[in-house]
């Protein structure tokens, strides 16, 4: 059963989590990925989750994001229960809510880049023209090449014209800028922000260079599976500025 | 100290556990044919030697009508020569209460005060033959139990026209009636024909040959000429009305069993090749797909500083002892089966015993192709992983290029959407893993198809011989020869609707230096009840001025029409003939050859003689014209079409024809094996992609879509090419299963490809299902970590 947007009460904050632990494993082998953690990310904020290797931090993402469910623990999305889905509750949660930027980009290496982002609007509620979302990153001109034919920082840059193709409430992007030079994720980051800014989708990204915390409302700080603190910022960098 | 590789090694082949037992199970299978086969031959024909010299089975065996004890003497001077034995063989009909024919047997004397020389007998019950009792007979074993008879049982039989009655002493087998039939007929048949052993005197007396033989049987030394003692024996025995000796090939029941045994020598070498190769090629491309997947780890180990060798040998252990495993457990299931269906073949053969031998041989065969297939699908794939740096074998594979697909689907781009884009384009982009897929599913279902077709194939022998050749409902034999009145006297019994005679000669057919020792039939011009067929399934018109030839026949003979085919005939005055091929007939029992009848008997200056009829007759009257039959002492006797047919349908199911089941089930297990592993790996490289879809908000349905939907296309398009595959290997297996007794049809059929696809699609509905069921339980988070 889906919530569209307009049902969303836009007051209550985009993520509410509290005590959320997550557990792998029985007995001794048990390992606890998440020992408590609490969160609160208001609606149409950009949140950088920081943290070392093993703090945690992609376990919350992966939990907010809906691709995992926490062992114990609250964890809203405004008003929906996430932790009371199935999995078919999950996978309409994804298709309408979410947007996911990886790492290693994961475009589907048989569709160019218009069709890769088609692949979300076709199933999308009200989705924005694949040709709007590549220009929206830049890649209006190269929305008929196929993966193999774009650089680093344009196939990451078409996964973010998919992710938000289908117009999200949520962009999760977990290590977007990791495989990419720095003058590319600079690049990248200015579109996640320009995402953020002109389109209202509230935005979590995770990384481990401390340095893009510039640029977020809020700065979650995760280490030992809870989230040591939290950070609002003031005066925001422009990605521009960032040096790592 | 386990090396950290071979740790890996074992780890690996757990977790590959459930692929690598899928592939160890098709060459299990592969390896299981051959051992099997090879084993069971080895065995029969091993059987089949040491009984015959353990029971003294004659080489040569010199029928005449009367010829004195002294000329034994005279035979065992000529050169060669090991043993002679005289005796006295006649025929007889039997009476069995309730049984409206009599059945034919075959008499055979027994010296009174010692053993035969030749041809002992095993006495499987009751006791040997009392000298001084006239009335006791040994009775066939399978005879016996064919119709519930026992030691103490009496028997009537009419011998030379007198009636008899026999009190049953013991029953006995012999290597000489493994496998009996009536004269005239093709195939055995344990209830319909019967072999009685009694007291040569006795015998003698009933057949009018006191102190006399009418069959010497003669035993080679070893190393010499049968040819030569042959002519001599002939030589000798002309003047007392020798028909011809013949060797041990020539006599029915050793012809019988080695045709059995050579039938299935032929399918052993023919057919577990063809299985086996068909394993191989599905090993070699599951191997290759499977190191394709080791990829990074390849890197890994070349970066930590590994040989290149160490790796390769890391990998061929990994492969080899999937294919050693498969290879070992096929060479055990294929000795267990061996056994099983040796102890069913000796029953089959009755053979008092049994000698188990496996072939070492064919095991070396089947461990050396599989591991070698193995081996090389490993071995191509690590020399492409070896031509790449180590970083960039560690680095996931650049996505594939699609842009040379671009255009195909810029037509599509209307039609279909971005599910279908991806699918379409995977096949035409890599059409090299796609065919091999399709190439892959093509051969196992062609395989499939072969069997299936071979299997109706034998339906078809049997009907075409039993519906359109032979529509008679009965046979008549003669004694001998007789007065086509005869014809009449039968055309006049109440309920006889069609008479039709036919006169049957034995001859030797020879063509350049190849022979035949077989029978001519004499037929009307036209005839109607029993036909002679072309390979379109047309009557032929039987000429007078050249001889039509079963096509098996032509090609034993290797004549063609228009050329002289030599005839010796063996009876009468015994001429010598040379006539023209005139035609080929498509019979697919049997090997006969026609001639018009009054040709016949004018080439034998006998004319207007008959040796039996074809009879068709009211089935409403059936029980009073065989009540007659019985009664006329010219018929020797009569044999039903529908025992005949029974008793070949038996031959077939129970023969060497048995192996098909065994067959079909083997195709089967070969075709689902690669039929699911495509859907296995299909799956293993695609994991990734399926878990980015799921994450971005496809469901399962949607996901598994792009993986089954290429499955679909690969399926559909391998149905074609197994039809192909099927055609041309149902020749090879048809030929496998083919006999100088039967010949099974090669041709296309239509219901073994429907049945063939049908199995196809649903071994492929089957493993899409299973394939789906692990879409469904795909780790999401794994798409969020880097591709392996």
């Amino acid at each position: 059963m889906k919530v569209p947007e307009s049902q969303l009460d836009l007051s209550l904050p985009a993520f509410h989590a509290e005590g959320v632990t997550k557990v792998y494993g029985e007995g001794q082998a048990a390992v606890h990925a998440l020992r408590g953690a609490d969160v609160t990310v208001p609606s149409g904020e950009l949140a950088v989750l920081l943290g070392a290797s093993g703090s945690g931090k992609s376990t919350l993402l992966n939990i907010l994001g809906g691709l995992d469910r926490a062992t114990d623990g609250v964890v809203r999305f405004f008003d929906q229960d996430l932790a009371a889905m199935d999995d078919a509750g999950l996978t309409r949660y994804r298709r309408h809510h979410v947007g996911f930027v990886f790492q290693f980009y994961n475009l589907m290496p048989s569709l160019t880049a218009r069709e890769n982002v088609e692949l979300v609007t076709e199933i999308a509620d009200k989705p924005m023209d694949a040709g709007e979302a590549l220009a929206l990153v830049g890649l209006d001109q190269r929305a008929d090449h196929f993966p193999a034919e774009l650089s680093g920082g344009e196939q990451q840059r078409v996964a973010i014209a998919r992710a938000v193709a289908k117009r999200p409430t949520v962009l999760f992007c977990d290590e977007p800028t990791g495989a990419l030079d720095s003058a590319t994720g600079r690049q990248v980051l200015s579109v996640l922000q320009d995402v953020n800014a002109d389109l209202g989708t509230t935005v979590l990204i995770i990384t481990h260079a401390a340095a893009t915390a510039g640029m977020a409302h809020r700065v979650i700080d995760m280490s030992d599976g809870a989230v040591r603190e939290v950070t609002v910022n003031d005066r925001r960098l422009a990605p521009a500025d960032i040096q790592w | 100290m386990v090396a950290p590789l071979d740790r890996k090694l074992g780890r690996d082949l757990w977790r590959m556990k459930t692929q690598g037992l899928a592939i160890a199970l098709v060459i299990a299978v592969g390896v299981l044919m051959l051992v099997m086969m090879d084993g069971l031959v080895s065995s029969l024909e091993q059987t089949r030697t040491a009984y015959y010299e353990r029971y003294r089975l004659a080489d040569l065996f010199a029928p005449v009508k009367r010829a004195p004890q002294r000329l034994l003497a005279r035979i065992a001077a000529v050169e060669g020569v090991a043993a002679v034995e005289g005796r006295v063989v006649g025929g007889a009909l039997i009476d069995i209460d309730g049984q409206a024919v009599p059945v034919r047997a075959q008499a055979v004397s027994l010296p009174d005060f010692q053993a035969p020389r030749l041809n002992e007998i095993y006495l499987a019950a009751g006791r040997r033959l009392d000298p001084r009792r006239r009335d006791e007979v040994l009775l066939l074993e399978g005879f016996a139990r064919a119709h519930d008879l026992a030691p103490g049982d009496t028997l009537a039989a009419t011998m030379n026209g007198a009636r008899r009655n026999f009190r049953i002493a013991g029953l006995a087998q012999s290597p000489e009636f493994l496998y009996s039939a009536a004269p005239g007929e093709l195939m055995p048949d344990d209830a319909r024909f019967a072999v009685i052993w009694m007291s040569e005197k006795s015998l003698a007396a009933a057949y009018d040959v006191d102190g006399a033989f009418n069959e010497a049987l003669i035993a080679l030394e070893r190393g010499a000429s049968e040819a030569a003692v042959l002519d001599a024996v002939d030589r000798l025995l002309e003047p007392y009305g020798a028909i011809g000796t013949y060797g041990l090939e020539d006599q029915f029941s050793n012809r019988f069993v080695s045709e059995e045994i050579s039938g299935l020598r032929v399918s052993a070498s023919n057919i577990p090749p063809i299985f086996m190769a068909v394993a191989a090629f599905l090993l070699y491309i599951v191997i290759s797909r499977m190191i394709e997947a080791e990829r990074g780890q390849i890197g890994l180990l070349k970066a930590f500083g590994y040989t290149s060798t160490e790796i390769v040998l890391h990998y061929l252990k990994f492969v080899l002892a999937i294919a050693a495993a498969g290879a070992v457990l096929g060479c055990v299931l294929g000795i267990l089966s061996g056994q099983a269906l040796a102890g069913y073949y000796q029953l089959y053969f009755k053979f008092p015993f049994l000698i188990f031998r496996v072939d070492p041989a064919a095991m070396v065969t089947g461990m050396l192709v599989s591991t070698g297939a193995a081996s090389a699908g490993g071995l191509l794939v690590l020399q492409r992983v070896f031509a790449l740096t180590p970083a960039v074998a560690m680095r996931p594979a650049a996505p594939a290029d699609y842009s040379r697909s671009a255009r195909i689907a810029d037509a599509l781009k209307r039609f279909v959407d971005q599910p279908s884009r991806m699918v379409i384009r995977r096949l035409t982009r890599q059409p090299g893993r796609a065919l091999a897929a399709v190439a892959g599913i093509a051969v196992g279902m062609g395989l499939s198809v072969a069997i299936l077709g071979v299997l109706s194939g034998f339906d078809r022998t049997i009907e075409l011989n039993f519906q359109v050749i032979d529509r008679s409902d009965a046979t008549v034999t003669f004694v001998e020869p007789l007065s086509s009145k005869t014809v009449l006297e039968l055309q006049r019994m109440p309920g006889v609707i069609e008479v039709e005679p036919f006169r049957a000669v034995p001859v030797i057919l020879r063509h350049e230096r190849r022979s035949h020792r077989g029978a001519l039939s004499g037929l009307l011009p036209a005839p109607r009840l029993n036909r002679a067929m072309t390979a379109d399934v047309r009557p032929i018109h039987i000429r007078g001025d050249g001889i039509t030839l079963a096509a098996s026949l032509a090609a034993k003979l290797n004549i063609v029409p228009g050329q002289a085919l030599h005839i010796e005939v063996r009876e009468g005055r015994r001429p010598t003939l040379s006539v023209p091929v005139v035609g080929i007939a498509q019979t697919l029992l049997g090997a006969p050859a026609y001639l018009e009848l009054a040709a016949l008997n004018g080439a034998l200056e006998e004319p207007d003689r008959v040796s039996g009829a074809f009879l068709r007759i009211d089935q409403e009257r059936a029980q009073d014209i065989y009540e007659a039959l019985k009664h006329m002492p010219a018929v020797a006797g009569v044999s039903l079409r529908e025992e005949a047919r029974s008793a070949f349908q038996r031959v077939m199911d129970e023969g060497s024809g048995a192996m098909r089941y065994i067959m079909a089930i083997v195709a089967a297990i070969i075709t689902f094996g690669i039929v699911y592993n495509s859907a296995r790996i299909a799956f293993a490289e695609r994991a990734h992609d399926l878990a980015s879809l799921r994450v971005i908000g496809f469901t399962n349905g949607e996901a598994a879509f792009v993986l089954l939907g290429e499955l679909a296309l690969i399926t559909l398009a391998a149905l074609p090419v197994g039809t192909m595959i099927g055609i041309a290997l149902t020749d090879a297996i048809a030929a496998g299963f083919s006999t100088d007794l039967y010949t099974i049809p090669a041709d296309l059929d239509a219901s073994a490809v429907g049945t063939a696809s049908l199995a196809v699609l649903i071994a492929a509905a089957f493993s899409g299902w299973l394939v789906k069921r692990d879409i469904d339980r795909l780790d999401l988070v794994s798409a969020l970590k880097s591709r392996e």
